[in-house]
């Protein structure tokens, strides 16, 4: 069997002596015309994957600051048939591995089987759905198999070992450790020193899963890679680039910073 | 069928970090709930707290007039002055039992935000309500009161800064701090085992009216009609009689001022469709494109863009039929039913009442219908007031 591609570039990462880095951006972010630019930028300046947010009017799993972005995308009339358009014409331009992060309700009125075939032509790898947990997963990841699209299973500090096993019986891609009981941005689950408990819950998902893990929720600057260095394979950054971009910074500038 | 469906409708999407107390609670649920301790503690609270059972009343002037016998289940008589009530108080002693210490909650109009800081008062826990912000606004009183039985109100400014944004925090304040707080969700909906709890606790409803109905009218009604918001108080009022095949059930959703291209909150019998929402697979008013799209009723109770999945499943199995009344014709039964019988209904249950009011010509005569009068109106004086000098 291949590996999968979004497994490569962490691996590809890690074999370089440093974490994949997967920084996040909601698609039509700051606007429709300048996200692409942005999203050059961050595949330039060495992202491992990115990814790309679905906005949603209702993110439960999110905290302000990406909610708010995600609600001016869809004000600027950001929908799934635009983002899966526009990365279809950009089809193998970007070194990184593609995921598409949002919430489940948008992706099954665009229709599961034609998101999936849609997602999987436009060069998309894999796909967290941030409201869907193992128990709801079964009819997507039956429409997403046949295109090779992943469901990157989330898990977090309040997982049990027998429901993390649940997730990594099958999983593929990457795992995404949310590192605070919490949402997206709001606490940073730690500053330079790690918790006990975060280490822990690292130390578990390491163990359980054999695809890579990734660490993400309330990273907020370099100096908290370091503590990571050891525990994760890969840090994604959502909150801080939009903070970022907000204070008039552009992404090339904010890669610079973590590399 | 599935674990936490009704038919194709409900589930539990959710991120993972809610499934933790989301199974804990399903775990309560199951264990405690049927015991006989919860059961007895819970009818004595029922009995000396909430004062029921409630009456079933008789309405001798609008019967003669509409040529059907008018039944009132009689929740505004509740503690609080309404059936959300009876959910809170079951949730707060779960909660107990538990050994949590803290209840959160959702509110839109503030009538289950108000039952929840009561019951929170009674049985000594924390309590935190989260309310959009517009609604906080509107409905200054039930604010003063939630913060008098001790309760924190949190402002929500995200989003439509309404109920469903108010859900959204109160999910995401659940994340946070699941370990101490249970969540204390308002309505038969969410997700499961949300659905199915609150379902138990408002089935006191039918059970009660059940017997009231055999005992006063000498049968089982012809008509069960509730208002459905979330939908608590109707399947509250719908559930015991599911199996009477005769009964005929009708749930009457919110039609807004039925003004084209106007916002309303009927996703049953209006303009729903399928899709996930708050933690459930249920018909929901959105774009095509999956958004959720804001909802209106004058009755702010109603004002919710989903409905509860079993209230979906009865519809798609035809067992119970959904209907919908605009504002106006709420208005006009509320001010008809204050008038003619001394009873003055919530715009909520004025909704009930309405389509009785308007459909009864199209019933058999002599037809027994009970009404879910589900709260009272004091507090929509203020809106009924705007409304008559408007007319007047
Ligand atoms: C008096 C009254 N009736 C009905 C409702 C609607 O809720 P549900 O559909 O859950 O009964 C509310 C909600 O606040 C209410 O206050």
């Amino acid at each position: 069997m291949s590996t999968n591609i979004l497994t490569k570039r962490i691996s590809d990462a890690r074999a370089k002596g440093r974490l994949g880095l997967i920084p996040f951006l909601p698609a039509g972010y700051p606007d429709k015309a300048r996200f692409w630019a942005e999203i050059d930028q961050l595949d330039e300046a060495g992202a491992d994957i990115i990814e790309i947010g679905m906005p949603f009017s209702d993110p439960v799993a999110d905290g302000p600051v990406v909610e708010h972005a995600s609600l001016k995308c869809l004000d600027a009339g950001v929908n799934l048939a635009w983002i899966l358009g526009e990365l279809a014409s950009r089809k193998g331009r970007y070194k990184a591995g593609l995921v598409l992060m949002g919430y489940l309700n948008p992706v099954l009125q665009y229709g599961l089987d034609r998101f999936a075939r849609d997602a999987s032509s436009a060069g998309v790898h894999g796909i967290i759905l941030a409201d869907v947990p193992f128990e709801e997963s079964g009819p997507i990841r039956t429409a997403f198999d046949p295109q090779g699209l992943v469901l990157i299973p989330l898990v977090g500090l309040n997982t049990t070992p027998v429901r993390m096993d649940l997730y990594a019986k099958d999983g593929r891609g990457f795992a995404y450790f949310v590192s605070v009981l919490g949402t997206t941005g709001v606490q940073s689950g730690f500053d330079t020193g790690l918790p006990a408990t975060i280490r822990a819950g690292l130390a578990q998902a390491k163990a359980a899963f054999s695809i890579p893990v990734a660490l993400g929720f309330g990273l907020k600057h370099p100096d908290q890679l370091k503590a990571l260095d050891g525990l994760v394979d890969a840090a994604v950054f959502g909150s801080a680039l939009i903070r970022h971009i907000d204070a008039g910074g552009d992404s090339k500038g904010f890669m610079q910073v973590w590399k | 069928m599935k674990k936490g469906y009704f038919g194709a409708f409900g589930g539990q999407f959710v991120p993972e970090l809610l499934m933790p107390p989301l199974l804990e609670l399903e775990e309560a649920m199951e264990r405690i709930l049927p015991s006989k301790e919860f059961q007895d503690e819970l009818a004595s609270e029922l009995r000396h707290f909430v004062g029921r059972p409630t009456a079933l009343t008789f309405c001798p002037n609008l019967s003669r007039d509409l040529g059907v016998k008018l039944w009132l289940k009689r929740e505004d008589l509740a503690h609080g002055g309404a059936h959300k009530v009876n959910n809170t108080i079951g949730q707060a002693l779960l909660t107990k039992k538990l050994g949590k210490t803290k209840l959160l909650a959702e509110t839109g109009a503030g009538q289950h935000g108000v039952a929840t800081a009561l019951a929170a008062a009674r049985f000594g826990l924390q309590c935190v309500i989260y309310m959009g912000a517009l609604d906080v606004e509107r409905q200054s009183l039930n604010v003063r009161r939630m913060k008098l039985f001790g309760a924190e109100v949190v402002p929500v400014e995200s989003g439509t800064k309404t109920l469903k944004d108010a859900i959204n925090a109160a999910l995401r304040a659940w994340i946070a701090e699941q370990e101490t707080t249970h969540y204390c969700f308002g309505t038969a909906a969410g997700p499961h085992p949300f659905p199915l709890l609150v379902r138990e606790l408002q089935a006191v409803i039918s059970r009660e009216a059940r017997i009231q109905m055999l005992d006063q009218a000498g049968k089982l009604p012809d008509y069960v009609v509730a208002c459905v918001g979330g939908g608590s108080n109707a399947i509250g009022a719908f559930h015991e009689f599911v199996p009477d095949a005769s009964v005929k059930l009708i749930g009457v959703e919110a039609a807004g001022s039925g003004k084209p291209g106007d916002w309303h909150s009927a996703p049953l019998s209006l303009a729903g469709s399928p899709g996930v929402l708050h933690g459930m697979h249920t018909q929901l008013i959105q774009t095509p494109e999956g958004q959720i799209l804001p909802s209106h009723s004058i009755a702010p109770g109603l004002d919710y863009p989903g409905v509860g999945p079993e209230h979906a499943a009865y519809q798609a199995s035809g067992r119970a039929q959904y209907v919908s009344v605009t504002d106006d014709v709420a208005l006009d039964a509320f001010v008809t039913l204050s008038r003619n019988e001394g009873i003055m209904p919530a715009l909520e249950s004025s909704h009930a009442l309405g389509w009785v009011l308007k459909n009864a010509k199209d019933m058999q005569p002599g037809s027994d219908v009970v009404v879910c009068l589900s709260g009272r109106g004091d507090k929509d004086l203020d809106i009924v007031n705007d409304y008559l000098a408007g007319k007047a």
